[in-house]
């Protein structure tokens, strides 16, 4: 029935985050690395995000994601793609599903490298009808710019963080007029320059304080309903709603594997080695924390090829772990599990609301750790970071370790 | 086999024609067709069966146990229930007989139970029995604090609404009825020993007529000059929650009616989520589909006391149903024998499950008015592809994938929907009408992304497929 194979180690997901591990691990020459990615095309969501800005040179996502193809394949990991991995079989075990058959692979190590999404419109219970026209930055990206499917002609984009604008871009591309960026919070989250463009070059008005209530009209889209934080409301005529952000991680694997999630991220808990809570099963990339951008997951990536290669050699797995939790307005952190043979990393924080000079205050069982100022301060959907130099002083049988503002 | 979506009807007299391609008028059409010599057409409004209430309901396989003893909607609820699974067993379409458990939540609750019991045995449902507080948490331990007690009733199960019509719809199809869609009936007149329809495609000639129009029943009524009912549309909502919510609940919860309404339930789909809901709404506008702040955030008070952790998933959807409620408790079947003519309206939750024994019955009434029947003979079985979560789905059949890699093809990877699948359904007896129409008879691009991933490809091929249809 299924073709049962082994590798030493199976990485899901050919992303920019997969693909880097699989490159590091195969240039360390650990065996058998193999990548599965579902899609027929690897490279992950670059594939199609045709703007520039990625990788060091800032060139367009589709040129990036070959480039991290090419490296993993040119450091000979194999890279198969239309293999969706479907269930475990077992805690190293996956079954797959593929147009050459059905197999169940056992590896040594796993690695999810499975991404992130954005919330859909149901997800987020936007009321009213459920005409066409409504898309995420993703569906948009690939109808528009991979299929040359038509969009439509007038577009509101719900969000105003660094994607909202890639999907502004998108539109333009596709001849469709932007009748505004709406966001729920008081300012754009995007670099300033990013925004002004849109406003001052473009004349797409940026609508702040304000959600949409209600999508209208039948069968196709013809309006949504805008509330503004005072109460005030407006229709806006429209035929075209494009959802962006609020990306959620697609942890549909980690989780029927029963891995610890972090109820912040929503992704597997990780420590600072991407080890999940489940020996032998790493985690990379916006799996861990939706989302950043994919530079940034593919260093991740070459971190976690050498915590993969490290464990393939020694087979040490941290029995105990100290969990990190935030308070509001923090979100999340990543990672999010501190190990007694932690490398001492940096963390990722995301904030929901802006926070102009945050001064972090890390506390264990009520004795403070650290007491840090960021460089920049809290944006909504943009990360910051805290280096990891307090993370010694962890009782490593102690409580959680909390994250707050002060 | 002839499915049309445009153009003017076949320029014959039919014998039969069926107004409205929802379960009722589906299965009626299929009942019809099982008789040889009939010229049957089968007409609906929009572009594809089941457009109306029957693709947006609670997908339950009723045992009728809360049915009004001795009403005619009582005995075809508990025919038609046992000949749909029988045929949904046949077909391949998905039914999981999961069991409800009426919870009470208060004491009025709890003392409604008893009567709701022998009120079920009266319904023939004899394995139904009452649960203590203890034995309801042993059963579903995620239910939230302060559940009473509850009436089990094992028999009642979940299905697959869109298959059942589709099913219907394909077998009448291949048995030589037309299916007539975007055919909008919009008058009745006579020519002669036939009725003449104005339709939206064209004039349609008929010397029997069956209104199983649904939430238009009335409208479709009046124009035979019959005044007998109104169909007052009552709005449900409901939330769809994600996959992984279907772990937190293992039978249909049921709410205890009360005088304060029906209130919602809780239940599991065959496609493996959960839904939430409905809502009950009274409206007047027979189109009002939308889903409303107000809607969600009582249906989510609600799930939030039923099964707290049901609110921390995901949703994958939220919809609305309008219910066909016409101020009466029962059915409205009846045949007016100089007209040639027979009313299905009034057909509310229970429809699915009566469509079968609604379509048999309707079958005497023509008979009674004088259609002449030869047979019946039985038709060949229609083998639905399976969109179950409780039985084996083409990605996981090695077999189907080695005699066709297109099934181990996966193109919308929150529902595991394949290639095969969605070419198969572009090229059945009925194909989709609609995007949304593919979703029904595949699940692409019906999970938690909603279309993130698949949406453009799924859309690609529909668009493709539409090219290659005839209709």
């Amino acid at each position: 029935m299924r073709r049962e194979r082994i590798v030493d180690v199976l990485v899901v997901g050919a992303g920019p985050a997969g693909l880097a591990t699989a490159a590091g691990l195969a240039a360390a020459g650990v065996g058998e690395v193999e990548v599965v990615d579902r899609e027929r095309q690897a490279g992950g969501i670059p594939r199609h995000c045709l703007h520039g800005g990625f990788g060091r040179l800032g060139m367009t996502g589709p040129q990036y994601a070959e480039r991290c193809v090419a490296a993993a394949v040119g450091t000979g990991a194999v890279l198969r793609t239309g293999v969706s991995v479907t269930a475990w079989a077992a805690p190293l075990t996956v079954d797959t599903t593929s147009p050459r058959g059905l197999e169940r692979i056992t590896a040594r190590a796993v690695v999810l490298a499975t991404g992130a999404r954005e919330r859909p419109r149901a997800a987020r219970l936007v009321p009213g009808t459920r005409p066409a026209g409504v898309y995420t930055t993703g569906e948009l990206q690939q109808a528009a710019d991979l299929h040359r499917q038509r969009i439509g002609t007038r577009a509101v984009v719900v969000g105003a963080e660094p994607v909202s604008f890639t999907a502004l871009d998108t539109l333009r591309r596709a001849g469709v007029s932007v009748a505004a960026l709406v966001t729920e919070h008081p300012r754009h989250q995007a670099r300033p320059a990013r925004a002004l463009d849109a406003r001052l070059r473009h004349g797409v008005p940026l609508l702040t304080d304000a959600t949409v209530v209600e999508l209208v009209g039948r069968g196709r889209l013809s309006g949504v309903a805008l509330r503004h934080r005072d109460g005030r409301t407006a229709h806006v005529a429209c035929d075209t709603v494009v959802f962006t952000g609020d990306f959620v991680p697609d942890h549909e694997l980690a989780r029927r594997a029963g891995l610890l999630l972090d109820p912040g991220t929503r992704g597997p808990a990780v420590d600072g080695a991407f080890r999940t809570d489940g020996r032998g099963v790493f985690a990379v990339g916006n799996v861990l924390h939706a989302a950043e951008p994919a530079r940034a997951v593919a260093r991740e990536g070459t971190r976690a090829a050498e915590a993969v290669r490290r464990y393939l050699s020694d087979g040490d797995w941290p029995s105990a772990s100290v969990r990190l939790r935030v308070t509001a307005p923090l979100a999340w952190i990543a990672p999010n599990r501190l190990t007694p043979d932690d490398p001492t990393g940096a963390f990722t924080l995301r904030a929901t609301e802006f926070v102009a000079r945050p001064t972090l205050v890390i506390t264990q069982d009520g004795r403070i750790l650290h007491r840090t100022r960021p460089r920049s301060p809290a944006v909504p959907n943009r990360p910051f970071r805290v280096a990891g130099e307090w993370t010694g002083r962890v009782d490593t049988e102690g409580g959680a370790v909390r994250i707050a503002l002060g | 086999m002839a499915v049309t979506r445009r153009g003017a009807p076949p320029d014959v007299t039919y014998d039969v024609t069926v107004i409205g391609a929802g379960v009722v008028g589906a299965a009626i059409a299929r009942e019809l067709a099982r008789h040889p010599g009939l010229r049957i057409a089968l007409a609906e409004a929009a572009d594809d069966v089941g457009e109306g209430t029957s693709k947006a309901n609670t997908a339950i396989l009723h045992t009728g146990f809360d049915a009004v003893p001795g009403s005619l909607e009582s005995r075809l609820v508990r025919e038609g229930q046992a000949m749909l699974a029988a045929y949904a067993a046949e077909s391949g379409i998905p039914v999981e007989p999961v069991g409800a458990l009426l919870v009470a939540w208060d004491d009025d609750q709890l003392a409604a139970l008893p009567d709701l019991l022998s009120k079920a045995e009266r319904n023939g449902q004899d394995a139904a029995r009452l649960l203590g507080a203890a034995e309801v948490r042993a059963r579903e331990p995620h239910l939230g604090p302060g559940a009473l007690g509850a009436l089990d009733v094992p028999g009642e199960s979940i299905i697959c609404p869109w298959s059942t019509t589709l099913a219907y719809a394909t077998q009448a199809v291949r048995a030589g009825v037309d299916l007539l869609l975007n055919c909008r009936v919009v008058g009745v007149g006579s020519a002669g020993e036939a009725h003449l329809l104005t339709t939206s495609r064209g004039a349609l000639r008929t010397r029997y007529l069956v209104n199983a129009a649904g939430l238009h029943a009335d409208t479709v009524d009046r124009m035979l000059g019959h005044d007998a009912f109104t169909v007052t549309p009552r709005r449900g909502q409901l939330i769809v929650y994600d996959k992984f919510a279907r772990d937190l609940v293992q039978h249909i919860l049921l709410p205890v009616p009360t005088a304060l309404g029906k209130g919602v339930l809780v239940a599991p789909t065959v496609y493996g989520n959960v839904l939430l809901g409905p809502t009950a709404e009274e409206l007047d506008d027979k189109s009002a589909t939308g889903t409303t702040a107000e809607g969600i955030a009582a249906l989510r008070e609600r799930g939030h006391r039923i099964l707290p952790e049901l609110l921390d998933e995901e949703v994958t959807a939220v919809y609305a149903g309008l219910r066909a409620a016409t101020g009466q408790d029962d059915y409205r079947i009846g045949a007016h024998k100089e007209q040639r003519y027979v009313t299905v309206g009034g057909i509310r939750s229970t429809g699915l499950t009566a469509s079968l024994a609604i379509a048999a019955h309707v079958t005497e009434l023509l008979a009674a008015t004088g259609l002449e029947l030869s047979g019946p003979r039985d038709l060949e079985p229609v083998r639905m592809p399976n969109l179950g979560e409780a039985f084996p789905r083409p990605y996981q059949r090695a077999d189907l994938v080695a005699a066709d890699p297109a099934y181990g093809e996966i193109v919308c990877h929150c529902e595991r929907v394949t290639r095969g699948e969605i070419r198969d359904a572009l090229t059945a007896t009925v194909p989709p009408g609609s995007p949304d129409g593919l979703r029904r008879r595949t699940r692409a691009r019906g999970g938690r992304c909603q279309g993130f991933y698949c949406g453009a490809e799924v859309r690609e091929l529909y668009e493709r497929g539409a090219e290659m249809g005839t209709g």
